[in-house]
């Protein structure tokens, strides 16, 4: 058997070796996470298209200078951004629905929920998935910080904070060498600047400018407008975040291909991950490696 | 063994199950919408939105009060632009002279009073911000009577929980009508505005009087307000959920978020 608690071992860590990765909090929450905010995106994506024009500050209406539109003219779909318009026929703007019906709404059926237009439906799946995403955050919050994930895995220390420690992760990253043996049982920086930028940035941005969307949140705390400069400004930051959100899924994605998807997704629902390089020796070699 | 070998298909795997699985979500989504049991449990996230707004939220805390400089240059008409019945287009064309705002159902006193004795009543004037379901706001100007005092003068029963707007505008045949708890009926925003941006209110926005009810979404701002009637149940209103919207497409009654 092949180190299982590198606590406990006084060899140094190889490749092929299995290790306590994920604690069962972060395994919890990171799939309950998963399926809550692809929820909050797709019936999100439906209540814009209610209205689907972004402004700033504090009022903003069709007859207000917006800036994102996803619309239609004519035969043509198209998204506008300051000004600039790009055609996006059959994708936002006017599209065919699975029944081949030509439907002339901001983002098609196949990423809103529901997958027809329904405003108060879409509103209903997420405002109460943004109980599960809120109550969710702040437990693993509060979780993280008390059984030490803050302090031991997303901490970033000194060291790592010097420019060249960050662009070498970035060289390596680009290269898309990623660290082996005993140096990928941590974090690297770029890894911590992710998750803590998702975990204490993006979230809690997502949520704060949800609430101040809320006429009764703006009158029960008037702040919120102030943070953010307005319901309308919140709003657009609430579509910004959502999508800064979106990319972190798909380079997350990516990593985890990179890395090895099924010692990556398994570590993530049993806990355990095997050291990713080249195994040196026979009797390490088989071990741990089957999923 | 190499993960070279299998990545290819473990990649083919991967993407197919993604997609395979979002086809999957997608159509359970819609599933789950129709299905009347997970709908009422979505729906308790509308009780869950309103108890606990309520208990973070003085019962009087006030929504923002803008300046004059803030008001939206256009101010978007939304929902009915006229009123529907031939009594109101016989109003419109005597300019409002032989209108009358009835506050009745479970008062001691119902009270019966034209624009002119409206109007020269205490008003509250406010610059408030109006927010739209769908996500967009404009801010606007409003003078009007507060409820809480017509309320009050009508004698408002101790039995009566709810205030229900009848309007002169409809859909499909079917009146506008609107309801708020009390509340919200003696929050001191609360008014029945007969003045917008400085002018009588216009046709379009509700003449001769609509409500505005400053932290909900703009659905509860009922236009062509006719008439006021206290009631202990909405059930006894049409579709029985307290508004036109809630009847029709299942609209939050609590429009708070």
């Amino acid at each position: 058997m092949t180190t299982s608690d590198a606590t406990t071992a006084d060899e140094p860590l190889q490749p092929g070796d299995v290790i306590k990765r994920h604690r069962l909090s972060t395994r919890i929450w990171h799939w309950l996470n998963a399926l809550t905010l692809l929820v909050l995106l797709m019936s999100g994506l439906m209540i814009f298209n209610a209205h689907p024009r972004l402004y700033w500050g504090e009022y903003g209406a069709n007859a207000d200078p917006a800036w994102l539109v996803i619309d239609d003219a004519g035969d043509t779909g198209f998204v506008e951004f300051a000004g600039t318009r790009l055609e996006t026929t059959g994708v936002f703007g006017i599209w065919n629905d699975a029944e081949g019906e030509v439907r002339r709404r901001a983002f098609p059926y196949w990423i809103t929920i529901p997958s027809n237009y329904d405003l108060q439906a879409g509103r209903r799946w997420h405002l109460s998935f943004a109980w599960i995403l809120s109550l969710a955050l702040a437990f693993y919050m509060i979780r993280s910080l008390w059984n030490g994930h803050v302090k031991n895995d997303l901490h970033i220390r000194k060291t790592e904070w010097s420019p060249r420690h960050i662009w070498h992760d970035i060289k390596e990253h680009a290269r898309l060498r990623l660290p082996t043996g005993a140096a990928a049982r941590n974090y690297n920086i770029l890894q911590k600047i992710s998750y803590i930028g998702v975990i204490f940035v993006l979230l809690p941005l997502m949520i704060l400018t949800g609430l101040t969307m809320s006429p009764a949140m703006d009158a029960a705390w008037p702040w919120l407008l102030d943070i953010f400069g307005g319901r309308q400004s919140a709003r657009s930051i609430h579509f910004i975040c959502a999508f800064a959100l979106v990319a972190f899924f798909f380079v997350h994605i990516v990593m985890v291909v990179l890395a090895g998807p099924i010692n990556e997704i398994r570590s993530m629902i049993t806990g355990k991950y095997k050291l990713p390089g080249k195994v040196e020796t026979e009797l390490t070699e088989g071990e741990g490696v089957r999923p | 063994m190499t993960d070279g070998n299998i990545i290819m298909p473990r990649r083919r795997f991967l993407t197919g199950a993604a997609l395979g699985g979002g086809g999957l979500l997608l159509s359970g989504c819609d599933m789950l919408t129709e299905n009347e049991g997970f709908r009422s449990v979505l729906r308790s996230g509308e009780a869950l939105n309103k108890t606990a707004q309520r208990l973070i939220s003085d019962r009087s805390a006030l929504a923002r009060e803008f300046s004059e400089s803030d008001i939206s240059p256009t101010f978007k008409p939304n929902g009915s632009i006229s009123g529907a019945t031939p009594e109101y287009s016989a109003h419109v064309a005597d300019r409002f002279a032989n209108w009358q705002l009835k506050v009745d159902g479970m008062v001691v006193r119902p009270l019966s009073l034209n624009l002119e004795q409206l109007m020269a009543m205490p008003s509250r004037e406010q610059i408030t911000r109006h927010d739209c379901v769908e996500g967009w706001s404009a801010i606007g100007k409003w003078r009007g009577t507060p409820l809480g005092m017509l309320l009050k003068q009508a004698g408002l029963s101790t039995k009566a929980r709810y205030v229900v707007f009848h309007c002169a505008d409809s859909f499909n045949a079917d009146p506008y009508y609107e309801s708020i708890d009390l509340i919200d009926a003696f929050h001191p925003q609360t008014i029945l505005a007969w003045s917008m941006n400085g002018g009588l209110l216009p046709e379009r926005h509700g003449a001769p009087l609509r409500l505005r009810v400053e932290r909900q979404l703009g659905y509860k701002h009922a236009k062509y307000v006719m008439r006021v009637e206290a009631t202990d149940d909405l059930k006894k209103f049409y579709g029985g959920n307290g508004g036109y919207w809630e009847d029709a497409v299942d609209y939050d009654w609590y429009a708070g978020i």
